[in-house]
């Protein structure tokens, strides 16, 4: 440690640390525009100059180490004029034009203008414009405000791990951008709008849209992947204007992936806004009480087991808890949530997780990918371990299709799951071997053996200790693992999705289940389909019970780690939808069948008493593994090549495939380039 | 507050850019050669000779030295670097023509100790003789691009220009006139001053090293 | 007492003679080169300590000192010695004749520098506009390998040693050490933040010394012919022989190697021709290179060249580039040109430097009108001394400082320039 002294005020610091760490140990705020603390030190903004004793010049603050016994000043007459000097430089060429920036009000540069800025100017040479560059359809460039600050830049090389922003040309006509027009290929590329401090990288979807006062703010969880990153929604009246990242260092550090961010107008779009019955072969609008009479009359004719329910991808917890306390009052054990047909196993909680934890990313020192491209599946996730790469010694290698480009170099093993032994030597010469297995590889025929041997090699491999648990489940929705949690899986008996949908029921309550054909359907089977989106499935449907997007509810869900966190209500449901829950508990009510709760208070507390993640909301207890005995294999691994589960990345779920935005992006980037599977 | 801007240059491509680059045998013997100065790892020095060897095998094959963007790409693809690493290069530094030029590159220094010795002639003589309206512009017979330099370094046989890579000092109008007309017609005359001065000694000749003192 | 042609150390400083091994080894080059090494590397950097030699980059950093950072023992990574022949300071020509003419002198003095700081390797980073100057080079590093002088077991010494060029490509920044480093990296030329210093971190992460052309080339001779020697020119702290480039008015430009702390007028009388006009002709001069700022006739009357003498002055020996100023000069033009070329050298990296560049060389374009308002002279000033000192590198420090200069000895000059434009446009909107 050593001790500094900041303005008078001593501080203790690691040593190693910057003088601006420092500083703001001893609560000096220190201005500053190119320093992040996720990226790499650039030191060029100038913004952080302070004083160091016997220095004989200003020292930038974010890049200069402290010394033991250094004295550092912040406020004196040279560093004000500093400060005053780079806020000068900064707006000689700014165009200064924040009425119509949609920077303003949350603008890095406007904010210190403020407090280092002059009222008037000085400045009477003509400015400098820049031309703006096309980098796609999310993020829009105005590049004669960019400050070159080149947070872009390496937020690009270093987090995204796709090196395509620069500064070309130089000195004052050193601009930032691609060189060559092109869009940005990275699903990470909403952060550059976070990370650039200045209206220059700003949201393409949100231009000219609102000024940030103007907004209800709504902390919730990003559904649309699995990584359970933390938002904020924010709206306005009845729409989502926009969805940006908060801080939790454990989920998301501070990034979210574009699909999360950018989807939003899909709520807007093929909204079931009012129950619909089906009469005489069409579908027609109906009330509540119509809907609910259709589906009571109907169910009431049949015996428990030939009736089913199946819960998607985007089913929050408290909505799959009701629906599976009601299908045991129906007497039924047929319930899934596994609507992709992955063979997951959901007899022990390790089974299904990502056991080793997001952060435990940072512990690993070798890891084996299989049948999942990270970087598409879980973008957040991905960058986690690209951060970990970065750090050095962390040999990784993957089996799936060739030529996958996760954004760090990865030995390919080969197409099948026959090549994932060829990685065990490397796995067990570390001590925190990580393996990561895609759900997308459990889709398939052999998905038990799958699943069953990649268990087997992590137990082979010294991946399973009861200090570390090395095994990992990648889901890819909200919803996934909170129905997992909470057993909505066949009971004693009961029938799997398969077998519901080949006819073994007679009535299918279909609760956010969009993830499967509809055709695969039997013909003749009375279709409850409750969500949000007239998708596919909804087509199929005998009754649509309108249900509440994420952004619409106050709603649990739990991310690939087995961590449990709540959604809330940014904006009403449209029409006549409700929150999920609610529709299955008035239902219940209706028939006689009153579940046991009424309240948000009550169905948490019953969420609380089936599965322990209920109890303790946005933490996950870090295990290790004490039974290395694996999930029933159920036949041998065959050696057919695994094959991505998300062919278009902007468009895997019901409401990105609702969104303009994400339909351009679709178009602008193609499905993900087929890959050859040798 | 003026209304006028001054527009940074924006990279806009408008020329036609060749759709494939491929090194010939003699840059891919010049790259292998330049490739081994680094150690195992580091080929990305190797990116400025890289993009000389490019520009000059444009000169000799097209007789405009210039680096295309596909050549960039083929450096980057061949060093293993990121293509946006090598625009960057190849627009930080000034030798690098990223847009075709004339087959005679005339590179009048303009800096404080040519100007202070007539560098403004040299410029006057490029513009009357080379038929170009100024710095920045390629004469219509393709045959020169004319570009202001910073200081070349060889202030004490000033007012210079460079003709490609040859650099004629001791100029004056007469004199800088004599040589554009020489390189018309196909002569190269010898580099160095164009006043026979023995390089960089003074007019008349040296006044020590001359080999007279006694010892 | 004038430098006798005996103690020059660039013997072939004009090129009289062939730059080959056989002609440098005539004029004393590759001379016992083994048993220098054979002194241990303490020895040389104690040598080196007793020249007081310093370096002839601009910064005038003592060069044994200098050495001396470099570690002692390797930690694994491999030590590197960077020359900078990136000579592109305005009014710098040296390096250039020293690279053409007498390249043995820096080739060996690169091997016993790199021996004296324990590297594995040499790069000289010469500057991409001076090609036929590189050719040269190569081929006397070839000449130098093809004798056994470099390369494995160098001069029979029993140390491996490899020495390479490499070429720039048109931008001063790279002058600036870590500019230069990262250039040879294949990146941009943009300095380092500092620490860590290159001893400590320099070239792909390992230690490394980047040292002048001129500053390496005269380490053979010292080492031939002993510190004390090179010490017995100039006065303490500013020893030795040095290669002046004189320029501008002067009647002969040439370069020239001479005594540290030679009166100014001698030099320009007794080598360069004396100013076009006579002395009383003066204006003023850059002493140098275009970084240091200029001094009134008044001050060169009598300065001495060396690094304390100009620096009492507000100004630096700094390259050594003379840029001589008669008065025909139109002096603010003068400085306007070099505000120009920092402009367009700026590297882009550091805030005040990007931008206030820009700002000054648009300031004095028209200050050389007189397009302006008096007060904006102030302005000037005040933003040259907001550039200055708050940038990662000196870039900026040596691009405000003409500007400064100008503004200390020539401001009534531009107060009626300002006066005189005044006075033009009004008639004109009267007439």
């Amino acid at each position: 440690m050593a001790k500094v002294t900041v303005d008078g005020i001593e501080v203790e610091v690691p040593n190693g640390a910057s003088v601006l760490q420092a500083c703001e140990a001893a609560g000096k705020e220190v201005p500053r525009f190119c320093y992040h603390e996720r990226l790499s030190v650039a030191g060029n903004c100038r913004m952080c100059l302070v004083e160091v004793e016997k220095a004989p010049k200003p020292v930038a603050s974010c890049a200069y180490p402290v010394n033991d016994g250094m004295k550092v000043f912040t406020d004196t007459p040279v560093v004000r004029n500093a400060r005053r000097g780079v806020m000068e430089f900064l707006l000689i060429n700014h165009p200064l034009d924040c009425p119509i920036c949609d920077q303003g009000g949350e603008c890095d540069l406007q904010d210190q203008a403020y407090a280092f800025g002059s009222d008037a100017s000085r400045y009477g040479e003509p400015k400098r414009a820049v031309k703006d560059k096309d980098i796609g359809p999310l993020i829009k460039t105005v590049m004669t405000r960019c400050i070159q600050c080149t947070r872009c830049v390496r937020f690009s090389a270093e987090i995204a791990g796709t090196p395509e922003l620069g500064g070309t040309n130089r000195g004052e006509n050193m601009e930032i951008g691609t060189y060559v027009e092109k869009a940005l290929t990275s699903e990470l590329s909403g952060n550059l709008i976070d990370i650039c401090p200045v209206g220059a990288l700003t949201s393409r979807p949100y231009a000219f849209v609102s000024r940030p006062w103007e907004l209800k703010k709504t902390d919730s969880i990003d559904v649309l992947d699995a990584v359970g990153a933390n938002i904020r929604v924010d709206a306005r009246g009845p729409e989502v204007l926009r969805i940006i990242p908060r801080i939790n260092e454990a989920v998301n550090e501070e990034w979210m992936a574009d699909r999360g961010r950018f989807s939003f107008d899909g709520l807007k779009r093929r909204r079931l806004d009012r129950p619909w019955v089906k009469k005489d072969g069409k579908l027609a609008p109906a009330t509540w009480p119509e809907a609910f009479a259709a589906i009571a009359t109907k169910l009431s004719a049949l015996p428990g087991d030939r009736i089913g329910a199946i819960a998607g991808a985007l089913a929050d917890a408290e909505s799959v808890l009701a629906l599976k306390d009601l299908m045991a009052a129906y007497g039924s054990a047929n319930l899934d949530c596994r609507e992709d047909g992955a063979t997951i196993d959901a007899s022990r909680p390790d089974f299904y997780r990502f056991n080793s934890t997001i952060a435990g990313i940072d512990e690993a020192d070798a890891l084996l990918i299989i049948g999942s491209d990270v970087r598409r599946e879980a973008p957040v996730l991905n960058a986690r371990i690209r951060k970990r790469w970065s750090a050095g010694k962390f040999p990784v290698a993957y089996v799936g299709p060739r030529g996958l480009d996760l954004t760090y170099p990865a030995q390919h093993l080969g197409v099948g799951p026959d090549a994932m032994q060829g990685f065990a030597e490397t796995l067990k010469a570390a001590q925190k071997p990580m393996i990561i297995l895609g759900r997308g590889a459990l889709q398939r025929a052999d998905g038990a053996a799958v699943l069953a041997a990649a268990w087997q090699l992590a137990a082979e491999t010294g991946a399973l200790t009861p200090d570390w648990h090395g095994f990992n489940l990648l889901h890819l929705f909200g919803g996934q693992v909170g129905a997992l949690e909470l057993g909505f899986v066949p009971g004693q008996g009961g029938k799997d999705v398969a077998t519901m949908l080949a006819g073994g029921v007679d009535a299918l309550w279909l609760l956010n289940a969009d993830g499967f054909d509809p055709a695969r359907i039997a013909a003749g089977t009375f279709v409850i389909y409750q969500g949000h989106h007239g998708d596919a499935m909804a087509g199929r449907a005998d009754v649509i019970l309108p249900g509440a997007a994420y952004t619409e509810k106050d709603a649990t869900w739990v991310n690939t780690e087995g961590r449990a966190q709540r959604g809330r209500l940014a904006i009403f449901p449209p029409g006549e939808a409700k929150e999920d829950w609610r529709i299955i508990r008035a239902y219940s009510e209706g028939v006689g069948k009153t579940l046991s709760y009424d309240d948000m208070h009550a169905i948490r507390a019953r969420l609380a008493a089936t599965s322990p993640v209920f109890a303790r909301v946005g933490e996950v207890a870090r295990v290790g593994c004490t039974d290395p005995a694996g999930p029933a294999a159920n036949g041998a691994v065959t050696g057919a090549a695994f094959v991505l589960p998300l062919p278009v990345y902007h468009q895997a779920d019901v409401i990105s495939r609702a969104s303009d935005v994400m339909a351009q992006c679709a178009a602008t980037y193609g499905p993900a380039p087929a890959l050859a599977a040798e | 507050m003026s209304t006028e801007h001054h527009h940074a240059d924006s990279g806009a491509h408008t020329h036609d850019e060749p759709t494939s680059f491929a090194f010939d045998a003699e840059s891919e013997a010049k790259i292998a050669a330049i490739i081994k100065r680094y150690p195992e790892g580091k080929q990305a020095s190797a990116v400025i000779p890289a993009l000389y060897v490019a520009q000059k095998q444009m000169g000799r094959l097209t007789g405009s030295a210039w680096v295309p963007r596909v050549a960039m790409d083929v450096i980057a693809e061949r060093l293993g670097m990121a293509p946006i690493r090598v625009y960057e290069v190849a627009t930080f530094y000034f030798m690098f023509n990223t847009k075709p030029i004339g087959h005679f590159h005339l590179q009048v220094c303009g800096t404080t100790p040519c100007w202070l010795r007539g560098s403004d002639e040299v410029l006057r003589a490029c513009k009357d003789a080379g038929g170009l309206k100024g710095y920045g512009d390629t004469s219509a017979d393709g045959n020169f691009t004319l570009t202001e330099m910073e200081c070349m370094g060889a202030c004490v046989n000033a007012p210079m220009v460079a003709v490609d890579d040859d650099y004629y000092e001791d100029l004056d109008y007469e004199s800088t006139v004599k040589l554009i007309e020489a390189l018309k017609r196909g002569e190269r005359p010898t580099p160095g001053s164009v006043i026979g001065r023995q390089t960089s000694a003074p007019v008349g000749g040296p006044m020590v090293l001359t080999g007279t003192e006694s010892e | 007492m004038a430098l006798s042609d005996k103690d020059r150390i660039f013997q072939n400083l004009y090129g009289l003679h062939p730059w080959n091994l056989d002609a440098a080894r005539k004029r004393g080059n590759w001379d016992g080169t083994a048993a220098i090494l054979a002194r241990g590397r303490d020895s040389i950097i104690d040598e080196m300590k007793s020249s007081g030699l310093r370096g002839r980059g601009g910064a005038g950093f003592p060069t044994g000192m200098k050495w001396s950072f470099m570690p002692k023992q390797s930690d694994g990574r491999p030590s590197y010695l960077v020359v900078n022949a990136d000579e592109s300071e305005p009014g710098t020509c040296k390096d250039r004749d020293i690279i053409r003419h007498d390249p043995h002198t820096l080739i060996e003095g690169c091997l016993i520098a790199g021996f004296a700081m324990g590297a594995v390797a040499g790069y000289i980073y010469i500057r991409g506009e001076y090609y036929n100057e590189s050719v040269v080079l190569e081929a006397a590093i070839a000449e130098a390998y093809e004798a056994g002088l470099l390369g494995k077991n160098a001069c029979g010494s029993g140390y491996d040693y490899d020495l390479y060029v490499h070429r720039g490509a048109g931008a001063y920044i790279c002058g600036e050490e870590t500019a230069l480093i990262e250039s040879l990296e294949g990146k941009k030329g943009m300095p380092r933040l500092k620490p860590p210093f290159p001893a400590a971190v320099g070239l792909y992460g390992c230690p490394t010394t980047v040292n002048n052309v001129e500053t390496i080339a005269v380490v053979p001779e010292i080492m031939r012919r002993g510190g004390a020697w090179f010490a017995s020119f100039g006065r303490e702290r500013n020893q030795g022989t040095k290669i002046f480039c004189i320029q501008g008015h002067v009647n002969k430009p040439c370069n020239v190697e001479a005594e540290m702390g030679i009166p100014m007028r001698e030099l320009i009388e007794r080598y360069a021709g004396g100013v076009r006009g006579g002395w009383d002709n003066l204006l003023c001069v850059i002493p140098g290179g275009s970084s240091t700022p200029l001094l009134p006739k008044s001050v060169c009357d009598d300065v001495l060249m060396d690094f304390d003498a100009l620096r009492e002055h507000k100004s630096g020996l700094g390259t050594a580039g003379v840029i001589v100023m008669d008065k025909s000069t139109d002096i603010i033009k003068a400085i306007a040109r070099l505000s120009a070329f920092y402009k367009h050298e700026s590297c882009g990296q550091c805030t005040p430097c990007r931008e206030g560049m820009g700002w000054v060389k648009r300031m004095m374009d028209r200050m050389v009108t007189g397009d302006a308002e008096i007060e904006e002279i102030d302005v000037l000033e005040n933003v040259t001394r907001r550039i200055e000192g708050h940038t990662i590198c000196a870039l900026a420090d040596g691009g405000v400082w003409p500007v400064q200069g100008l503004i200390r000895h020539y401001r009534p000059l531009m107060e009626e320039r300002i006066a005189a434009y005044k006075a033009r446009n009004t008639r004109l909107a009267a007439e």
